[in-house]
């Protein structure tokens, strides 16, 4: 039931009504509505009983575990919100003069800072506004060092087939053709393929280390020579830095250009379309390009530097300076873990990816690279489920819904059949761990027993199998009066 | 899944080609690939008109898991892409080989089509998949 349709019509919610109506007559009378603003008139007690129930309804990392793959939904410290939320942050106007914000501007310098050092990058840039907008920025810097140079017949970005959706559609945003490279049986890039496939027209390659395949790219190195000597640049999809944060660092890979999602590595805020910071890591020849504003700090004063000191950039990506809300968060996660932290995280984060990864496989689950180690996350593959019992990922998931859990990822990356991309995460304890593989393993005795079970599944929610088709054919996402 | 058509070829990233009478090709995506693609909710297929390199992206199938690029096994010159398949992107998956059809090309030669598998070798691909 929607909100709107408790609604009655001169219902009021009076405990937070004003306790005098406030009129604004210095607004010219053509700008005032004429007719009251369409709002649900509810009582305070059904608006908290509204949402109560909706936030019920959902799972949460605060309820459940959440192993969706690619996606880290880990603990967010609740530490970092409180600090974030200190009235000095809060209430700071985002054009107050640098000499007003000498505070918030420290932080920022110094979250800068820990990026480059966490990364191995020689300059930061903390401006864009999300992932996607990141990896736009990372593209474009890629493009203007090739202009600059007046290399301009580099047309091509390559892209391994494992690559996240967001790549191919980042490089054609930025111009470029898009030419895929395949990934070997192994899991890793087919080096061979790429060696046929770069060359003058090579503007270059964005990969995501570790791969979406749940593995480590060997042969990063090698790829990142022959990438560099066909004159090509190397951007990092910094989609997840969990399994390698404070023990292996982009930089020192080889890449030229990353981007970070906070939200995943740094615990900021996640899901529900933001707001997020994908921040941008360069090496130096990429560090004229950034997008602006960046902080500079002269040794004594804090500032933002602009076109003015940075000619190249490629510009400003977003009003103001990023989303600074979402940054002090992380700098705040960052300054809690310190280095050791760090460290911790990428070690529990792979072990109780392999942890969980070894009890699936032992449970009787078909891993989709058994002979590789997990980083953080790895694959789970129900080829021979659905050939031998007719039930599919999708089952798996929305079963698993009634014990609790939620759904790994379905179907991502396409490159492995009736996948399910498992995260556990470093948040999460072992008997919580123990309870997902004893719920995997149950449902998969009743794939053999009473595949209906699995197929008519989930069975306790307070929906049932949704019509996916018709969801994303025929959107209704705006409530009317009927 | 039924028997493959026998007077098709196909090529090894799921697409199966129809040599017509009039020598033109018509082209889809097989029923193995629009079974593992899942419900279809959107096909954009190309306009005629468009010139095509063997091994281009011609058309985008989007299902309920993901959207894909469909690629074509042959050069030539696109006569007509199947428009209905706006309303109807279901087609696809209820008649890949049929009503589902993506493209009609014409050819610029007949010769990529000897690097395409018939219906025994398709089969024993997808099953060896």
């Amino acid at each position: 039931m929607l909100i709107f349709e408790h609604s009655r019509p001169g219902r009021r919610a009076t405990a937070q009504a004003p306790f005098t109506a406030e009129t604004a007559d210095d607004l010219p009378a053509e700008l005032l509505r004429d007719a009251p603003a369409a709002l649900p008139e509810v009582s305070e007690m059904q608006a908290v009983r509204h949402y109560t129930r909706l936030s019920q309804k959902n799972f949460s990392i605060d309820t459940q575990f959440y192993p969706l793959g690619s996606c880290t939904m880990k603990y967010n410290p609740r530490a970092c919100n409180t600090l974030a939320m200190l009235p000095g942050f809060l209430a700071r106007h985002p054009l107050a003069p640098a000499c007003e914000g000498q505070g918030v501007l420290a932080c920022l310098y110094d979250l800068q800072e820990i990026l480059k050092d966490v990364t191995g990058m020689q300059a930061v840039s903390l401006t864009p506004a999300a992932g996607a907008q990141g990896e736009f920025a990372g593209v474009a810097m890629i493009r203007a060092y090739h202009d600059a140079r007046g290399d301009t017949a580099r047309d091509e970005i390559l892209v391994p087939d494992a690559a996240h959706g967001t790549n191919p559609a980042t490089a054609t945003m930025c111009g470029y053709k898009v030419h895929e490279i395949p990934t070997g049986p192994d899991g890793d890039v087919d080096v061979e393929a790429l060696r046929a496939a770069v060359g003058p027209h090579t503007a270059g390659i964005m990969l995501t280390n570790p791969s979406t395949l749940g593995v480590f790219e060997r042969r990063i190195k090698e790829i990142a020579g022959i990438v560099h000597e066909a004159g090509g640049l190397l951007y990092y999809d910094g989609a997840n830095l969990n399994a390698i944060l404070g023990k292996v660092r982009p930089g020192d890979m080889g890449f030229d250009v990353i981007h970070m999602n906070l939200h995943k590595t740094f615990s900021t805020p996640h899901g529900g379309g933001g707001p997020g910071a994908g921040p941008v890591g360069v090496s130096a020849r990429l560090e004229p390009f950034l997008p602006l504003p960046v902080v500079g700090y002269d040794g004594d004063e804090y500032s933002w530097l602009t076109e003015k000191d940075r000619p190249q950039s490629i510009g400003r990506l977003s009003a103001f300076m990023g989303n600074v809300g979402v940054l002090l968060r992380a700098y705040i996660y960052a300054r809690l873990l310190g280095r050791e932290g760090m460290q911790r995280v990428a070690e529990f984060a792979t072990l109780n990816a392999n942890y969980l990864m070894k009890r699936l496989e032992a449970a009787g689950f078909d891993l989709a690279f058994p002979e590789r180690r997990a980083t953080h996350e790895f694959i789970v593959t129900l080829k021979r489920q659905q050939k031998e019992q007719g039930v599919s990922a999708m089952d798996f998931a929305k079963r698993l819904l009634d014990f609790n859990f939620h759904a790994p990822t379905t179907y991502f990356p396409m490159l492995v059949p009736e996948c399910l991309l498992i995260e556990p995460t470093e948040t999460e304890s072992r008997e919580e761990l123990d309870g997902f593989v004893e719920a995997m393993a149950q449902i998969l005795a009743e794939a053999g027993e009473n595949p209906e079970q699995l197929h008519e599944a989930p069975h306790t929610q307070p929906v049932r199998r949704l019509d996916e088709v018709r969801a994303a054919r025929e959107l209704d996402l705006r409530w009317r009066e009927s | 899944m039924g028997e493959l058509p026998g007077d098709l070829k196909y090529s090894k990233s799921h697409e199966w080609v129809r040599i017509n009478d009039d020598a033109t090709l018509t082209i889809g995506i097989t029923d193995h690939a629009q079974d593992q693609l899942g419900d279809m909710v959107y096909v954009e297929v190309p306009e005629a008109g468009r010139e095509l390199k063997a091994q281009e992206a011609f058309a985008v199938v989007e299902s309920v898991k993901a959207a894909s690029d469909v690629y074509t096994p042959v050069a030539g010159t696109v006569l007509e892409g199947n428009e209905a398949l706006a309303d109807t992107p279901e087609a696809v998956n209820q008649d890949a080989f049929g009503a589902g059809w993506l493209m009609k090309i014409k050819p610029v030669s007949l010769d990529a089509l000897n690097e395409l598998m018939d219906a025994a070798a398709y089969q024993e691909y997808i099953d060896s998949e």
